[in-house]
């Protein structure tokens, strides 16, 4: 392969930014998210018990099931004993708790947020909504399986789920992610075009550029 | 009440008054005469409060309703004031000098039945729904259910049980032996 081919081969794996205007594009970076490899066996083994025992939640509610969240933190709950405490930005959070139906005015925030968590990020999918589209399975704005359109590690039953059924899936959670099975990220940039293009097929009106940093 | 009517029908032409109890009214009228009952109810009759303006598909007849529902806090009386208006020109005259609050009302009527009120401030911004392409969805023409296969993903092995009968059949299996008339709650 020439020095041409390569060139062109990176120019076609940069991102088009179509939805943003010209001016704007130059603020965004048109770089794709990448697979992270694993560290080596033990060094991974420790980083991801850590990983699990402070899971961070970011502090957005997506959907009717974020109420759950409110005893899951408060006393009778209390969630911090398992290491788990809420966030107000996506740059500090490791997990997004998708609360019920995402319309697809919250699925444009979903993404935009998911893609601004640092890594590594895991999803917990709650109610039968995010499911299978629960009772709003014919709803006109309500999308039917959130794993579509962002990767999702645990998904918590329930219309609505109780908050013990809540703690049950953090717990699960934590077994997996100290299992090293929770690769939701690096399945999200593998298969990033599909994702985009579900995403996009839903959100008519993208304005905003094709990967959010 | 009575006297509110009478002095309101010595203005314009009501088509008819419900009387559903004795807190709530409602009247039909006439489209064009929308803006002068209002604002009589609004000035003299003290009918300061509008508690929303929603409307109704009546597709068989080829009609959309809207009802404002008026409130007055000296006689304590709701008031809703129904108007008939073509479902294929739909348009209505904006309210939102009177009740500012009402622009709010009418961008989202805007959106989800496609009625337009010209004049009103903001009435074309999009309300929930962000990049829509098809008819408005709460007309009942819209279909949502091919809508929504046709644009999201299903999973399949979704199975929907009547709730009556798939209540009786798995928790009050021993239960249903007795007669079904004698349960209440049925």
């Amino acid at each position: 392969m020439n020095k041409k081919d390569i060139n062109n081969i990176e120019k076609e794996m940069k991102l088009a930014n179509e939805g943003l205007s010209e001016k704007e594009r130059t603020l965004f970076s048109d770089a794709r998210p990448t697979p992270v490899k694993p560290l080596n066996k033990y060094l991974e083994k420790f980083l991801n018990w850590a990983r699990a025992e402070s899971l961070w939640i970011l502090a957005f509610g997506t959907g009717c099931g974020a109420i759950e969240l409110r005893p899951l933190m408060t006393s009778r709950f209390d969630m911090f004993r398992y290491g788990i405490a809420p966030r107000p930005t996506p740059r500090q959070a490791s997990v997004f708790v998708i609360g019920g139906y995402a319309s697809i005015k919250t699925i444009k925030r979903i993404v935009r947020s998911y893609e601004q968590m640092q890594g590594p990020k895991f999803v917990i999918a709650l109610g039968s909504c995010t499911i299978n589209g629960g009772m709003y399975y014919d709803s006109y704005y309500t999308i039917n399986r959130i794993d579509h359109y962002i990767p999702v590690d645990i998904y918590v039953a329930g219309c609505m789920p109780r908050p013990e059924a809540l703690i049950a899936g953090f717990n699960k959670l934590k077994m997996q992610i100290k299992a090293g099975k929770c690769d939701g990220m690096n399945k999200y940039a593998e298969n990033f075009d599909w994702y985009k293009e579900n995403q996009k097929r839903v959100i008519k009106d993208w304005n905003m550029p094709d990967y959010n940093w | 009440m009575e006297q509110i009517l009478n002095r309101l029908k010595q203005k314009i032409e009501i088509k008819s008054v419900i009387n559903k109890r004795a807190d709530l009214y409602f009247i039909t009228i006439k489209k064009e005469h929308i803006e002068l009952v209002l604002s009589h109810l609004k000035q003299q009759e003290n009918f300061t409060h509008l508690a929303f303006l929603q409307a109704v598909d009546y597709i068989e007849d080829d009609k959309f309703q809207l009802t404002y529902m008026l409130y007055n806090y000296d006689i304590k009386v709701n008031l809703g004031i129904k108007v008939f208006i073509d479902r294929d020109k739909s348009e209505m005259t904006s309210i939102h000098k009177l009740w500012p609050h009402a622009w709010q009302y009418q961008r989202e009527l805007k959106e989800l039945f496609g009625i337009d009120f010209p004049g009103s401030p903001r009435v074309d911004e999009s309300f929930v729904l962000e990049g829509w392409e098809e008819i408005p969805p709460m007309r009942r023409d819209f279909d949502t259910l091919a809508y929504s296969v046709k644009t999201f993903y299903q999973r399949p092995g979704r199975t929907t049980n009547d709730p009556k009968r798939y209540m009786k059949e798995k928790l009050y299996k021993n239960f249903a032996k007795s007669p079904e008339s004698g349960r209440n709650d049925e």
